[in-house]
């Protein structure tokens, strides 16, 4: 009985002491969008509040000048905006289609150089991505996609290659029972049948994975994007031209029109990212326990 | 007996392909002499046989790539593949006021290679075409019937399905990655920088001279500075793996630990930082930690430092700081992938371990730790190379500053090879270097992947644990 009540308040103090620590991690882990938020409701004019770097989080004065700039006409900002949001979506399902395609291939046909084609892409995928960047952008220059063709240019590559992402698809794949592809085929239906009617409506939590990953990885691409886009302000992404308002001059006077446009970028990105999260996490744990 | 054949090939990779060829070549012999005249007139017309035999569509594909190729290859390739033994001899000059482009190297190198692939696939097609109609020819001897157009096009979505899948996207990879990359491997051997820009100046192949340039520790090598950028990349690779990894099990135990309540919204607060798109908290991140930034002013205000403390700017505390944040991005990933694996740890193994009388710290070296070990081995390493080239974290919080005079090339403290790179490429255009860069980054790689693939548990006892 003495034993039980120890054990009890032992488990108890355990407890109280991890609630302390996830309190504290959950505050660590919130702080910077706390921040950013804060920030975005600093006015930018000095008559009001200076809008630069300051060392204190609240702002004195609430003002809702920082969106009242990025929404007018007076930076691209919107522009910027819509072009991240059609990169994203094109290359959401351009890719999830392709991504499709090649890993029913991998995972269900068994043809001649199969295997020697995964091998040659995973040795393809050792090289840096940026490597290619000027080679690359040559490539989008004769055809005219770069500078004030970047959008289509950046669509384009970010699909060309995505075939190589296969893994995790594939991964799943596998894990449907090939009995039932066979049993289908027996049936007469042809393999392009099995594919479209059978297997992909059996997918759904990797369609649904793979196009939220590439949903959002155009939200962060930095690097490719402002190298072919390179001095045409209407094509630039929102990373690209938000980098270059913190980076570039004065980015003293542009911190906190920078974190309203960060939080205009970052809510209809996680609250899509929340709503799919179970997806994603299936997906994430799939791909680490196969490799 | 059919995997000793293969292990054997294995072995002796350059003596089967030997073999193989030797066989292939004895197979177009043959082709050539006892195939009927179709047949031969295939060896010139591609597709020839197959349209006389009535097979439309098959026919047509061979006529129209042997056509496409050739037209590509005599109109256009031809003079640029002439010319890539030098990558051009006439500079662009002036007569008088007018400009007179001569050679663009970067071209003929460009375009030089795609002939040189186009060869090798007209090859491949021609091969291919010849075998078609031997067999076709076969067929028909036997008195069988030969498949019809229909028949053929019907096979494009069923037995032949994995060619209509993969055509666009082998396409796709080959001219948006493969090309390109071969193209770089190929300026690693040139003199293409700064002062040899296309398509006003011309650049040529130098041999080896920039890899002897990467490996001189004179004071124009790179020597010092690539040893430098090597190191710290692969101090970082190791300390953001493996730090993210173990902080990221002890989270997710944490929250998984019974009688904790509201798992779910821990959880939910950790996965923000997956969700807000990484420039947007990175750059804020950033600016936080500078020297008017509000760590900075906090402190100062609070009057427990008198100076800004050079969270960036100093290069120690830099890389402590790229580490840190770090931490703070990897461990949501983490939390959610250990989540699910420690619930697949059987309950009993804890219950029996605790009648033994282990405390937690044992049960967590003896169970849990060779558990995930186990299960997340090819993860980590996957993990540990998506971190040598780990350019956002490093972009975006230092830009590889601090500079540092003794280094060359641009690069920081901080940079990683990928982000010297970049560098490289963008502020210096010495896209020779580059590349010689791209390729060590690419050997590193390499090496590292196969060295501790074969050390995995997992590989090499597949059934443990199971």
């Amino acid at each position: 009985m003495a034993r039980e009540t120890s054990m009890k308040r032992k488990r108890a103090i355990g407890n109280a002491f991890s609630y302390i620590l996830l309190i504290l991690i959950s505050l660590i882990w919130l702080f910077p969008f706390v921040g950013v938020l804060l920030n975005s409701f600093r006015s930018y004019d000095g008559a009001v509040e200076y809008g630069g770097m300051v060392n204190y989080l609240i702002p004195k004065h609430f003002s809702l000048d920082n969106y009242k700039f990025i929404l007018s006409n007076a930076t691209n900002y919107k522009q910027w905006y819509l072009n991240t949001i059609l990169i994203s979506i094109c290359v959401a399902i351009l890719q999830t289609v392709i991504i499709l395609c090649v890993s029913y291939a991998l995972s269900r046909m068994r043809f001649k150089g199969r295997t020697f084609l995964m091998r040659f892409w995973l040795v393809l995928g050792m090289f840096p991505g940026f490597l290619t960047m000027i080679c690359l952008y040559f490539l989008l220059k004769q055809m005219g996609l770069t500078q004030a063709g970047a959008i289509p240019g950046l669509i384009l590559v970010s699909v060309a290659s995505s075939g190589m992402g296969y893994y995790v698809c594939k991964g799943y794949f596998d894990t449907i029972p090939k009995a039932l592809d066979e049993a289908a085929r027996i049936d007469g239906a042809s393999r392009a049948r099995v594919f479209l009617t059978m297997i992909i409506p059996m997918s759904k939590p990797i369609i649904i994975y793979t196009a939220l990953v590439a949903f959002m990885a155009p939200w962060c691409d930095y690097i490719f994007a402002s190298y072919i886009a390179f001095g045409h302000d209407t094509s630039y992404n929102v990373a690209v031209a938000m980098y270059r308002w913190m980076n570039t001059g004065d980015y003293q006077g542009y911190f906190t029109r920078f974190c309203a446009g960060g939080v205009l970028v970052a809510i209809p990105v996680t609250i899509l990212f929340m709503c799919l999260q179970r997806y994603y996490v299936e997906g994430v744990t799939g791909g680490a326990v196969k490799g | 007996m059919a995997k000793e054949e293969s292990r054997k090939a294995k072995k002796n990779p350059i003596g089967a392909f030997l073999k193989a060829l030797g066989k292939d070549i004895a197979e177009i012999g043959t082709t050539l002499i006892k195939g009927d005249w179709k047949t031969k007139i295939s060896f010139v017309i591609m597709g020839f046989g197959q349209l006389v035999r009535g097979q439309f569509l098959r026919g047509l594909m061979y006529l129209a790539v042997e056509a496409a190729l050739l037209f590509y290859i005599i109109k256009f390739g031809w003079s640029y593949l002439s010319k890539l033994g030098t990558l051009g001899t006439v500079e662009t000059g002036k007569v008088g006021r007018v400009t007179v482009y001569g050679d663009n190297s970067f071209l003929i190198l460009l375009f030089g290679i795609l002939t040189v692939m186009a060869i090798i696939a007209l090859i491949f097609m021609w091969r291919l075409n010849l075998r078609d109609n031997w067999n076709q020819e076969q067929i028909l001897k036997k008195g069988k019937k030969l498949p019809g157009n229909k028949a053929d096009w019907r096979s494009l979505f069923d037995s032949n399905f994995d060619k209509t899948l993969l055509a666009l996207p082998l396409v796709g990879i080959f001219v948006f990655t493969v090309l390109p990359i071969v193209f770089m491997i190929c300026v690693a051997f040139t003199n293409y920088d700064a002062t040899h820009q296309a398509p006003s100046k011309l650049f040529t192949w130098v041999g080896i001279d920039n890899f002897k340039k990467l490996f001189s520790f004179a004071s124009n090598g790179f020597g010092g500075t690539f040893v430098q950028v090597l190191l710290w990349t692969l101090a970082w690779a190791l300390f953001a793996t493996f730090i993210d990894y173990f902080l990221g099990i002890a989270v997710a135990m944490l929250i998984n630990r019974k009688g904790i309540r509201f798992k779910k919204l821990w959880r939910t607060v950790l996965v923000m930082t997956i969700a807000v798109p990484q420039f947007v908290s990175l750059l804020y991140v950033a600016k936080l930690f500078s020297s008017s930034g509000l760590i900075n002013g906090w402190l100062m205000r609070l009057g427990i430092i008198q100076t800004a403390i050079p969270f960036w700017t100093n290069p120690f505390l830099a890389k402590v700081m790229i580490i840190v944040v770090n931490i703070w991005i990897g461990i949501p990933y983490l939390m959610l992938i250990a989540t699910g694996l420690l619930m697949n740890i059987p309950e009993d193994l804890y219950e029996s371990a605790r009648i033994d009388g282990a405390n937690a710290w044992q049960m967590f070296r003896s169970i849990t730790l060779p558990y995930m070990l186990f299960v997340t081995g090819p993860f980590l390493l996957t993990q540990f190379i998506g971190n040598l080239n780990n350019f956002n974290v490093i972009y975006l919080l230092t830009g590889g500053a601090p500079k540092s005079g003794s280094m060359v090339g641009g690069a920081g403290k901080t940079d990683l090879l990928v982000t010297w790179l970049y560098k490289m490429t963008i502020n210096d255009t010495d896209y020779k270097m580059a590349a010689v860069i791209g390729i060590m980054v690419f050997i590193v790689t390499a090496v590292i992947s196969l060295v501790v693939y074969q050390m995995l548990p997992s590989v090499k006892d597949e059934e443990g644990f199971q």
